[in-house]
């Protein structure tokens, strides 16, 4: 791309290496660097200049999707900091958040059975609660206790729960349809 | 000339550039460029500002379009061709449903086509006539060689019917500066007009496709958060449902070609008609003499239509779910599409947002409208104002993997551009290729997604099985189009390919469809492409000479010499006539500016976040 593709995402925002994120800073970074290079902005120029429009735009994105959502950030920030989250291979888990996750996915079920949307809701709410506390402890695991390992195990735990959210919303989809 | 081009505003003269915003829409097609600041559609000598969208062949080959088409389609259905966008980038199979559409159709590669008295025509070329008919209109109003147009797509256009699309335009000799989502384009129009803050929900219900898409409006930045739609519902299914009552209550059935077609029209006047008045009188008289006379309320429309009505939330549903928003955090509600006069289309959707709709601007227009703004803007004329568009992609796009599996790499509601990559391996010991299948959709099966293309990635050098890694990556430009291409990475060998999507006409069709058409004319070819290369020449100088004045100290002397030498080379080739000496000496000046273009691009982005604010977006 150019020299300066190489640099991680928060350096190209120049935003602090950390997960507490100022997210209205980082948006008005994100726009202000959109605003040059997206390339709307050189639909009129050479095909040179097209390409690094589309190159650098791009970066952009997904610098700034991956900082913006708590847990695309916090596995960044581990990786920078060389901890791999291992979400394909390292599946332990707490037998009590396993035990939840069961009961939850159990509830999910009866819900679409019983083609309850007010059931589903309840439960979307409780998980939000959830997934709020986890992004809570995570920011004192990643920012204050710098206690990686620890972090990695809540990356974990935090992307059952997304999945669990991804499912909530195909659950609500199908009994719509 | 050094000194002349390093001295500020010497010698750039800000030339407006002429660009147009198109909506080829399935019932009618506009054509608007902005003009003292504020965006204008286009009529013809008559003063209609629509076009409908209808091509007539005649015998020869030549194709009649709009007004004059439209009028003889019951005398001559098999080759006159009504909201032939349904069809853009799309198979047989997928329009089994359209039963009653009197073409006569034919499998073609990818996509359907259409056998008519001249000679087998593709969906990309009716819709190039159209295109061609508004470049027309505007090239005679505005005076001057277009620089470029901005083309409107439904936003749940998937990659063929985008990618077709373009291949219309390219066919019309249009440079297409982008391809934009239509409910975009209408809140760019809408939020400009009415300085409009807040999340608005934009309902765009056309003639033959259906959008939603929830935009965040702040100042000077139109971001997509989610779009969704159904790309096969639309006007004309209203219609088919007063055709199918009309047909019920009469007891007819097995009508000719041209009798369907009368009864559509006189279902669609009716249906419009219901939109002012409470009840309507439906008398047409059919080839045999015999006539259907009944009368038809707007209560009982409304209960034809509401299973119709109702298709359209789902998609509203999970847009708003998508964008993780409630009803209740809706600003407003744009109404888009010509459908959405009919009250029972009103009604629906201020109870499901309860609120009343924005109905102030004309729902035929506002799409052109606002296609017109962004084309003014990206040819790059500041007079208009400066804003920011961020769009998404409809669809989420994968790969199919063991077992017919779909795995998502890009995945719906993504902001474009966006580049994805994924690792594969081998499962054979000593595999040395490898098939890559690209898919497009929602579902888990592959067969229950659109396949966009298959290719295979060969010279893998032979290894023991899992130790190849095969890089698949997908890069979905501005307009939604995508690119794929994979690469072995631990050898060193790199294995590439770039796959253009299968459905789509190659650049080599597209080519000889131009050539085609041409056939008779070789002269016209010829200064065809003189006039291309022109063109794109003179945009070519003009960006770099503007570059050069700005950023000119980021060279060195030498640099700064090859570059102008470049410019003189070219300036002095676009006065003459040989378009190939014009394009060699394009393709060279735009090598010898790259690094001077990354130079400016990191500038420009340092710049960006060392207290440079940019004032014109308040961001």
């Amino acid at each position: 791309m150019s020299e300066m593709a190489p640099r991680n995402f928060y350096e190209f925002f120049q935003m602090p290496e950390i997960f507490r994120l100022d997210l209205s800073v980082l948006d008005s970074h994100y726009l202000e660097l959109q605003a040059r290079v997206h390339p709307d902005k050189a639909a009129h120029l050479s095909d040179v200049e097209k390409r690094l429009s589309l190159q650098w735009a791009t970066f952009a994105n997904e610098a700034y999707h991956t900082l913006k959502r708590p847990l695309d950030r916090a596995r960044y920030l581990l990786r920078i900091n060389g901890v791999d989250t291992r979400e394909e291979d390292n599946t332990a888990m707490p037998a009590e958040f396993l035990l939840e996750q069961i009961e939850w996915r159990e509830e999910m079920q009866d819900a679409v059975a019983g083609r309850s949307e007010a059931a589903l809701d309840r439960l979307g709410f409780r998980l939000k609660k959830e997934m709020d506390h986890l992004i809570e402890s995570l920011g004192a695991m990643l920012d204050v206790e710098q206690s990686h390992p620890e972090a990695a195990v809540l990356v974990r735990q935090l992307a059952f729960l997304e999945k669990l959210k991804r499912d909530l919303d195909q659950a609500h989809a199908l009994l719509e349809d | 000339m050094l000194l002349q081009i390093s001295e500020p505003g010497a010698s750039v003269k800000p030339q407006l550039r002429l660009a147009v915003g198109i909506d080829l829409g399935t019932t009618n097609s506009l054509v608007a460029t902005v003009r003292d600041e504020r965006p204008v559609v286009f009529g013809d000598p008559q003063g209609r500002t629509l076009l409908p969208s209808v091509v007539r062949y005649l015998d020869g080959g030549a194709a009649e379009v709009g007004y004059e088409a439209k009028a003889r389609q019951s005398e001559d259905p098999e080759n006159t061709f009504v909201s032939v966008k349904r069809y853009m980038g799309r198979g047989l199979n997928d329009i089994a449903e359209h039963h009653g559409a009197p073409y006569r159709f034919v499998e073609g590669e990818g996509m359907v086509q259409f056998d008519t008295r001249a000679g087998r025509i593709s969906p990309v070329q009716v819709s190039a006539e159209i295109l061609k008919v508004l470049r027309d209109r505007a090239v005679a109003e505005m005076g001057g060689e277009l620089a470029g147009a901005v083309i409107t797509v439904p936003a749940y256009f998937d990659e063929a019917q985008r990618q077709a699309t373009k291949d219309a335009a390219k066919l019309a000799g249009l440079e297409v500066f982008r391809l934009l989502n239509e409910p975009t384009a209408a809140a760019v129009a809408y939020g400009l007009d009415n300085a409009a803050e807040g999340v608005y929900a934009v309902y765009d219900l056309g003639g033959g496709t259906f959008d939603i898409s929830v935009l965040k409006l702040t100042r000077g930045v139109f971001e997509v958060l989610a779009t969704n739609g159904d790309p096969a519902l639309g006007g004309d299914d209203f219609d088919r449902a007063v055709y199918d009552w009309l047909l019920a209550q009469s007891g007819r059935s097995g009508l000719s070609s041209s009798d369907v077609r009368l009864l559509m029209a006189a279902s669609r006047v009716a249906k419009e008609q219901l939109s002012d008045q409470a009840e309507t009188a439906i008398d047409t008289e059919l080839s045999d003499g015999s006539t259907i006379a009944l009368t038809l309320s707007r209560d009982t429309f409304a209960e034809l239509a509401a299973g119709l009505v109702k298709k359209t939330l789902a998609p509203v549903k999970k847009a708003l779910r998508d964008a993780g928003l409630a009803i209740d955090e809706i600003k407003g509600v744009v109404l888009v599409g010509g459908a959405t006069r009919m009250p029972c289309i009103r009604e629906a959707v201020a109870e499901f947002f309860q609120q009343a709709p924005l109905t102030d601007l004309d729902p035929d227009k506002v799409v052109a409208l606002g296609a017109a703004m962004q084309a003014n803007l990206l040819a790059g004329n500041r007079a208009g104002g400066d804003w920011l568009l961020l769009d998404v992609i409809p669809l989420s796009l994968g790969i199919e993997t063991l077992g017919g599996l779909c795995e998502k790499i890009v995945p719906r509601n993504t902001t474009i551009p966006v580049a994805r990559a994924q690792e594969f391996t081998t499962w054979k010991d000593g595999q040395t290729a490898m098939s890559i299948h690209v898919v497009q959709g929602e579902r888990e099966l592959v067969s229950e997604c659109r396949s966009l293309a298959r290719f295979e990635l060969r010279g893998i050098p032979p290894m023991a099985a899992g130790a190849a890694r095969i890089r698949v990556t997908y890069q979905v430009d501005a307009d939604g189009l995508l690119n794929v291409t994979a690469a072995e990475q631990t050898s060193g060998v790199e294995a590439r390919i770039e796959v253009k999507p299968s459905y789509g006409l190659s650049d080599g069709e597209v080519a000889r469809m131009i050539e085609d058409s041409y056939l008779h004319a070789r002269d016209d070819l010829e200064a065809r492409r003189l006039q291309e290369q022109k063109v794109e020449a003179s945009r070519l100088i003009e960006a770099t000479e503007s570059a050069l004045t700005e950023d000119g100290g980021l060279l060195s002397e030498s640099e700064l010499e090859v570059l102008v030498s470049g410019l003189q080379v070219l300036k002095g080739a676009t006065e003459g006539t040989d378009w190939q000496a014009i394009k060699n000496a394009s393709d060279a000046l735009n090598d010898a500016s790259t690094e001077f273009a990354g130079r400016r691009m990191d500038y420009s982005i340092k710049a960006a976040l060392t207290g440079q604010k940019l004032d014109s977006l308040g961001v």
